[in-house]
């Protein structure tokens, strides 16, 4: 889970960068940054659940 | 003899910049356990040297400074500067170049005290050997090629230029370079080393694990300041094209910051819990600091009371969300400090500049795409060819015993109760 994380963190970089790269128009550009970000939160999440789910030290 | 006084005052500034790391260090030290206390002093000493010795021989040929040999790629015609091509061991510092160099040595401090901030996660259990290998791939590699794309003309930095996003990614005075990639560096470790033994036992929730001397933690956060404020002016001045009579604005910045967040995170933590709480009252201190290194020279005193006010309450909120929630083992608070206040100074900056959020963004993006899962990846790879962690008979003894061989404390009466397997 964690690894898919890190992946999906990388990709959302990829989709801000192509946006800044690709798109002259500042709306589409914004949105697509937005969304680039957007696929980031969610390897962040995916990163921290793969923490959290591992399992616990016994006593 | 001419004598170049902007010169001078920066020189000065550069000079009083260590007592940042100094402070942190106390802090570092308080917030963690007695058993472990020379441990922590030593190696941020030798992480300091360690940070000094990378970033002089090989960190800055890959960062270089703003007009420099880079190598660059052209992406839809326009040209992406993405590493700097300087020569090895500073061969590229002219003698007759003073403010090249003072741009390094304000660098050499900038990336001792990023080397900290790790420590303070790994607190307790990271062996010194191990950090002094993580600091070397930090110092040589992580914080110069970020750097570069802030400070040293790279790709962040021109955005504006190539395509309109405000003045480009805008850091004054390291809250992306130093801060967010030492906060997003002390992750990493914790998520490769994992949590202290006892933390998180199998039922019930994670204790609290008190630091040994809050005295140190408050003398700390006090040595803090004046080289914090050093380090955004120098800073501001020498990256973000600042005026050397800013420094008085950008001082006051940087302790409204502060004080504002200190405020709020001791009002939070009263309401909260019925009492005040210390250590977090001295990270919500710092927290002010480094959302101040982001802001410091581009908003009004008032704006900084504000921004210092949520990163203080961020802070609180992160230190809990990270510790309970998340099964994040972070005995210092490192990374809702440094990591998580870092980024919303950069996201304030985007706030209170006309034009300027797009930018920030991408810079944020950045840290948080490639800055994170790099710093992952190389310490993942560290770890395989030389555990980072230290072995059980460590955690049991306290690293003083186990690593230097004495305590800190020495006088101290050892209880039994203190080495009871957990």
């Amino acid at each position: 889970m964690k690894l898919a994380g890190m992946l999906l963190l990388l990709a959302g970089w990829g989709i801000v960068v192509s946006a800044v790269a690709l798109f002259a128009g500042s709306g589409t550009r914004s949105l697509f940054v937005l969304a680039g970000l957007g696929v980031e939160l969610l390897g962040l999440v995916l990163a921290f659940r793969g923490v959290a789910n591992r399992p616990r030290e016994a006593k | 003899m001419t004598y170049d006084l902007s010169l001078l005052a920066c020189t000065v500034l550069v000079a009083v910049v260590p007592l940042a790391p100094a402070g942190l260090v106390l802090m570092n030290t308080g917030l963690g356990r007695t058993r472990s206390a020379a441990h922590s002093m030593l190696a941020s000493m030798a992480a300091i040297a360690v940070a000094a010795l990378a970033y002089c021989i090989l960190g800055f040929c890959w960062e270089g400074v703003a007009g420099g040999p880079v190598h660059t790629i052209t992406i839809a015609g326009r040209p992406w500067d993405w590493l700097g091509r300087a020569p090895l061991c500073l061969r590229g510092v002219a003698a007759g170049a003073p403010w090249a160099a003072l741009q390094v040595l304000l660098q050499v401090f900038a990336v001792g005290m990023a080397a900290l901030i790790p420590l303070s996660a790994g607190a307790d259990r990271w062996r010194m050997s191990a950090s002094c290998f993580s600091t070397a791939l930090l110092a040589g590699w992580t914080y110069p090629l970020f750097a570069h794309w802030v400070w040293g003309g790279g790709w962040l930095a021109q955005l504006g230029s190539n395509y309109g996003l405000g003045r480009g990614f805008l850091d004054a005075g390291g809250a992306s370079t130093v801060q967010v990639v030492g906060g997003l560096t002390a992750l990493s470790i914790v998520w490769i080393i994992g949590p202290r033994r006892g933390k998180y036992a199998e039922e019930g929730i994670a204790p609290a694990i008190p630091g040994h001397n809050i005295v140190y933690v408050l003398f700390g956060a006090f040595l803090i300041v004046p080289g914090w404020i050093a380090l955004n002016a120098a800073g501001a001045i020498l990256f973000a094209g600042a005026a050397p009579a800013q420094t008085a604005l950008i001082a006051i910045d940087t302790v409204l910051c502060a004080a504002s967040a200190c405020l709020a995170a001791l009002v939070i933590t009263r309401i909260r819990f019925g009492k005040p709480d210390a250590s977090l009252s001295a990270n919500g201190w710092v927290s002010g600091l480094v959302a101040s290194s982001a802001v410091c020279a581009f908003v009004s005193p008032w704006l900084a009371i504000g921004v210092g006010l949520i990163a203080g309450g961020l802070v609180t909120g992160a230190v809990e969300l990270l510790e309970l929630r998340m099964a994040v083992d972070d005995p210092g608070g490192a990374i809702s400090v440094h990591a998580v206040a870092g980024i919303w100074g950069l996201l304030a900056v985007g706030f209170f500049v006309r034009g300027q959020m797009l930018a920030q963004v991408v810079g944020v993006a950045t840290l948080l795409g490639v800055v994170l899962p790099m710093s992952y990846g190389l310490n993942w790879l560290l770890d395989r060819v030389s555990p980072q962690r230290s072995g059980r008979e460590g955690e049991r003894l306290g690293m003083d015993l186990h690593e230097l061989g004495a305590g800190a404390y020495p006088e101290f009466v050892i209880h039994n109760d203190e080495f009871v397997d957990r």
